[in-house]
């Protein structure tokens, strides 16, 4: 029997892409929820308590790059991965994403395979 | 036996003797052994002092004044003591800067002005007239007194005379030759007029001995000596005032204090006096022998004064006799002919030494610094091609000594008659008494200024007219008497004998007072409010300072000049020999030799040159000819015009330095300015290039993702499948779109796209497209409404991309209408020469600030691509563009809550020449364009 799913936060405002992303996170067993913002990302950080976060960078109100600092910001979300996924690929938003405390940079468009690998792998349990 | 011819002829025969005299002295100058060069000459010719007045007039005013006649004689001989000072300072000043005459002095010291040097000319002929017509008085008057011999008749009233048998005239032209026979035979470089000099000399001996011969006669002869004449006096009551000083004089001690301070004065600037103490002098050392030779000279021809006139007034008693001559009359009533003929001609000698020395030197200034000025400025370019011009300045001479003689006369006739002879040497003592401020002040003080010296000059000359000249030719009748005893109009104060109520005085006293407190207070005040030109400041210290520098010192010149030029313009007026002998001297001066080696004309020489000329024609006329010759640049030498030149060269060149520094800074700013450009432009490349890569990437996103989703799964439930499938359709459209505009963009930017220009129907087009949009319209429910002229309205433009345009503004209004309540107006009018087409929507408006931004490249409504409205953001921007290449303009009005209006213009064209051109519209060839 699976212990607590892990939970994922889902935050980019084009739907298609939440839409595929959420598709493959459920199925790889996560429960997923989606905001279109960085407000809404916030908000459901404090509700729904995810342990990883897969943010877009260019989003309207407050860029990915204010939520994960927003996040690192609190202590109590220290265990909380933060995944960066943008189409801006260039080194210096890479640094910057690293810098601000994220944990993994995915350019756009990835590859599903890896994405949920790389997911897995921050979320692993030690078995 | 004295007949009227025996005098005559002896009175000739003393004249040639004179002549002869002045011949052989100039004839050794020549050889250049001067026969005058001793101190004991120079003291005898400085003894032309004493003149007529003296020999007849001091005995005349002691007769009547007692020891009164004696400042005239006190104040010179006060003078010699300041002599060293002041005389020596004034011959020092002359030799250095060639000074030709006192009008000379004065104008070299005020910046050479040739303006003052002939106001003080005219100054002292007009001040000299009375002097020379009281010698014209004495001699014609003791000629007629001793041809009446043995009787004592007193010369007639001169008005009684017809002219032609007036002595007088017969004197004045007598006179007239002679000086023009002594001092105008030729001209000297330096005036120097060595004949005439050894001529007066020899004139100061023989009055000197006629007056101590009379004189021992009276006081030994008549009576028992100095005692005896004197006890006498004393014994007659009406004498006896006049032995004690004071007294005796009219006016008390402000009359002796005047009387000495005008002759003081007098001694030094009477023109004679300056012509022979200052222009003849030789040699400055005989200054120091004059010192004490020249008091006892005077001394000496005083001593018997006294004695004479009481002598006179007690062998006359009844004074019916004049006072004047008593000198001549004493012995003729002793029948001593030779004696009485001895006296005449001393008193000859000494009137025609005077007049001579006095003409010749009033001659000179009038030649130099009155009329060769006018001249030269006048008729420059005439009197600079005449190659000789000695012979025009000495016709000018001979007509002023004519003139002067004859003015001379003309004052004998009309105010002669006035005064005594005292009073009328007094008159022009008070005249050139004038100079004294201008010359003393210009020796020792550098303020004096130009305009303060002729300020002070015209005052104070203007007053001596007015108090002692117009006097004169009241009493003689000339003026009605009214105006001097209630002056003029009536007006008291103005009284020429008693100024603003200053009555009480003596005529001179007054007058001098007056004149006096008029030229010093404007000379110092005007000097003082006024400034100096450069000249004068230099001819200031020149002069003041004369005895602190030698000759010399650092000359700034800068002109151009041939030594050839310079040559023959001194060449031109002292003569081809007097040129070359400057020349030689100059070249033995410089180590050179001339002719054989021509003179380096530099501001040494220049100046030698200038102070030849100036010894013949004065220093302002000198200046004048030197500067037309030399062309100079700047008719001043300034010492500091050269270090000027040099400071503003250097002005110049820093200036220039200035200007280049500055161009630089533009220079660079301009390049900083075009750096900060091409930087943001960079910048905005990347932006583009991020942004697109950015538009690019997210599309692909979704299709990869989804792609690798159904082929990882092939257990993914139908509807699910069809939805992704869906959205990769959807995606790979709005890829294509989107790399299509920006492909667009970047051949429309760079000018590589195809423009495919016909002549259009722009309602057709119009009407195409509303058409083709209107199910899409109908699907959100938003109406749309077109309006259009009447007529075709022709417009050459690329039809696609004109229907590009007018999709892009359709499908945006479409987007911001309302759902259900949204209203879009297509309105095509035409304006003059153009089309305007405008799409109107009733949507929520775009806000003023956003309204700039929106044909920005991947702009939108709402904040960069925040928002995320469909679109690519590029759409208005490439309608911009289109639309301007077709000539047009493309533009928003909107008020936020109001909606917008998109509107562009195309300038309209003719009709196409044949109907076939026009072209049906078809569906655009790809997939919309948005």
């Amino acid at each position: 029997m699976a212990e607590n799913k892990r939970k994922v936060l889902i935050a980019d405002d084009e739907p298609n892409i939440v839409t595929a992303l959420e598709f493959l996170l459920g199925r790889a067993g996560y429960e997923v929820r989606c905001a279109a913002n960085g407000d809404e990302a916030l908000a459901l950080i404090e509700s729904f308590a995810p342990d990883l976060v897969l943010i877009d960078i260019m989003m309207p109100g407050k860029s990915g790059y204010e939520v994960c600092q927003r996040i690192r910001e609190r202590p109590e979300w220290r265990h909380v991965k933060i995944v960066m996924v943008s189409a801006k690929g260039r080194d210096a938003e890479i640094s910057k994403g690293m810098s601000l405390g994220a944990d993994l940079y995915v350019t756009k468009p990835f590859s599903t395979q890896e994405l949920i690998a790389a997911v897995d792998r921050l979320l692993a349990r030690p078995e | 036996m004295l007949h009227g011819w025996v005098i005559v002829a002896t009175s000739f025969a003393y004249l040639g003797l004179l002549f002869a005299i002045a011949y052989y002295a100039d004839k050794r100058a020549d050889a250049g052994q001067s026969v005058i060069a001793s101190p004991y000459i120079y003291s005898l010719s400085l003894a032309v002092y004493a003149t007529a007045w003296t020999f007849y007039g001091s005995v005349g005013r002691a007769a009547n004044d007692g020891v009164g006649f004696l400042p005239i004689y006190l104040g010179p001989t006060l003078m010699i003591a300041l002599w060293w000072i002041v005389l020596r300072k004034i011959l020092r000043i002359s030799k250095r800067n060639r000074i030709t005459s006192l009008a000379d002095f004065v104008a070299s010291r005020y910046g050479k002005s040739a303006l003052l040097g002939g106001v003080v000319t005219i100054i002292a002929v007009i001040g000299i007239i009375p002097y020379i017509s009281l010698q014209l008085k004495a001699v014609s008057n003791s000629f007629t007194i001793l041809v009446q011999y043995p009787e004592i008749v007193m010369p007639a009233k001169v008005a009684a005379q017809p002219v032609f048998a007036d002595t007088a005239l017969w004197v004045a032209l007598i006179l007239a030759l002679f000086t023009i026979a002594f001092g105008t035979r030729h001209l000297d470089a330096a005036e120097h007029h060595q004949g005439m000099v050894a001529a007066i000399a020899f004139e100061s001996l023989v009055k000197l001995l006629a007056f101590l011969a009379v004189g021992a006669f009276v006081t030994f002869g008549i009576y028992d000596g100095f005692g005896d004449v004197f006890a006498r006096a004393a014994a007659d009551p009406k004498l006896l005032p006049l032995l004690t000083p004071l007294e005796g004089v009219a006016g008390g001690y402000a009359s002796w204090v005047w009387l000495t301070i005008l002759s003081m004065l007098a001694i030094m600037f009477l023109p004679r006096q300056f012509q022979v103490a200052v222009i003849e002098n030789l040699d400055e050392r005989h200054l120091k022998k004059a010192i004490w030779l020249f008091p006892a000279y005077m001394l000496a021809i005083n001593i018997f004064v006294l004695p004479i006139a009481f002598g006179g007034r007690l062998h006359f008693p009844a004074g019916d006799v004049d006072a004047d001559t008593f000198v001549l009359t004493l012995p003729m009533v002793e029948r001593k002919e030779l004696l009485a003929l001895l006296v005449f001609i001393g008193g000859l000698s000494a009137a025609t030494g005077m007049v001579i020395v006095e003409t010749i030197a009033l001659s000179t200034m009038v030649c130099n610094d009155l009329v060769m000025p006018v001249l030269l400025r006048m008729k420059r370019l005439r009197l600079n091609e005449r190659p000789d011009l000695t012979g025009l300045l000495l016709g000018i001479r001979r007509g002023a000594i004519i003139l002067v003689l004859l003015l001379g006369y003309l004052y004998f006739r009309l105010a002669g008659e006035a005064y005594a002879l005292v009073s009328i040497g007094l008159i022009s003592f008070a005249a050139v008494a004038q100079f004294a401020p201008a010359i003393l002040g210009g020796i020792f003080w550098k303020g004096g200024t130009r305009r303060g010296a002729l300020a002070g000059l015209l005052a104070g000359f203007g007053v001596w007219l007015y108090t002692l000249l117009l006097p004169a030719f009241a009493r003689s009748g000339w003026l009605p008497l009214s105006l001097l005893e209630h002056g003029p109009f009536g007006i008291e104060l103005l009284k020429p004998l008693a100024l603003f109520g200053l009555a009480g005085l003596d005529q001179i006293t007054h007058a001098m007072l007056w004149s006096m407190i008029a030229n010093v207070g404007l000379y110092v005040g005007v000097s003082l409010a006024g400034t100096q030109s450069a000249e004068e400041r230099r001819q200031a210290s020149v002069f003041v300072d004369v005895f602190r520098y030698e000759a010399g010192g650092a000359r700034f010149w800068r002109g151009t000049a041939s030594a050839r030029d310079l040559y023959s313009l001194l060449a031109r007026f002292i003569g081809g020999a007097g040129a070359d002998a400057a020349f030689a001297e100059y070249a033995r001066a410089t180590g050179t030799r001339w002719p054989e080696q021509e003179p380096v004309v530099d501001a040494e020489f220049v100046h030698f040159v200038e102070t030849q000329l100036a010894g013949a024609i004065g220093a302002a006329s000198a200046r004048i000819m030197v500067a037309s010759v030399a062309k100079e640049e700047a008719l001043t030498l300034d010492e500091v015009s050269e270090l000027l030149d040099e400071a503003s060269q250097v002005v110049v060149y820093s200036h220039k330095l200035e200007q280049k520094s500055r161009e630089l800074e533009a220079a660079t700013a301009e390049l900083r300015a075009a750096n900060e450009r091409l930087k943001e432009l960079d910048r905005l490349k990347d932006d583009f290039m991020s942004t697109v890569t950015h538009e690019l990437r997210t599309p692909l996103t979704s299709i990869r993702a989804f792609s690798e989703i159904l082929l990882a799964d092939p257990k993914v439930d139908l509807a699910e499948r069809k939805k992704f499938l869906g959205i990769i359709t959807r995606e790979t459209e709005r890829l294509t779109r989107l790399i299509n505009q920006v492909l667009d963009l970047a051949k429309i930017e760079s000018g590589r796209a195809e423009w495919r220009i016909t002549r259009v129907d722009l309602c057709t087009t119009v009407s195409d497209v509303v058409t083709q949009m209107s199910q899409v319209f109908k699907e959100k429910s938003v109406a749309l409404n077109m309006r259009l002229p009447p007529h075709a309205v022709w417009v050459d433009v690329d039809e696609d991309r004109l229907l590009q345009v007018l999709l892009n503004l359709l499908s945006n209004a479409l987007k911001f209408s309302p759902a259900g309540s949204g209203r879009v107006d297509v309105d095509v009018t035409a304006i003059d020469g153009a089309v305007r087409v405008d799409v109107r929507d009733n949507g929520p408006g775009i806000r003023p600030e956003d309204q700039a931004v929106i044909f920005d490249k991947f702009r939108q409504v709402g904040d960069t691509l925040t928002n995320k409205p469909a679109g690519t953001g590029l759409g208005l921007h490439i309608s911009r563009q289109i639309v301007e290449h077709f000539g047009g303009r493309l533009w928003v009005e909107s008020r936020p809550g109001e909606g917008a209006c998109f509107s562009f213009t195309l300038p309209v064209a003719a009709a196409p020449a044949a109907a076939g051109e026009t072209k049906e519209v078809s569906w655009p060839k790809t997939s919309a364009r948005s």
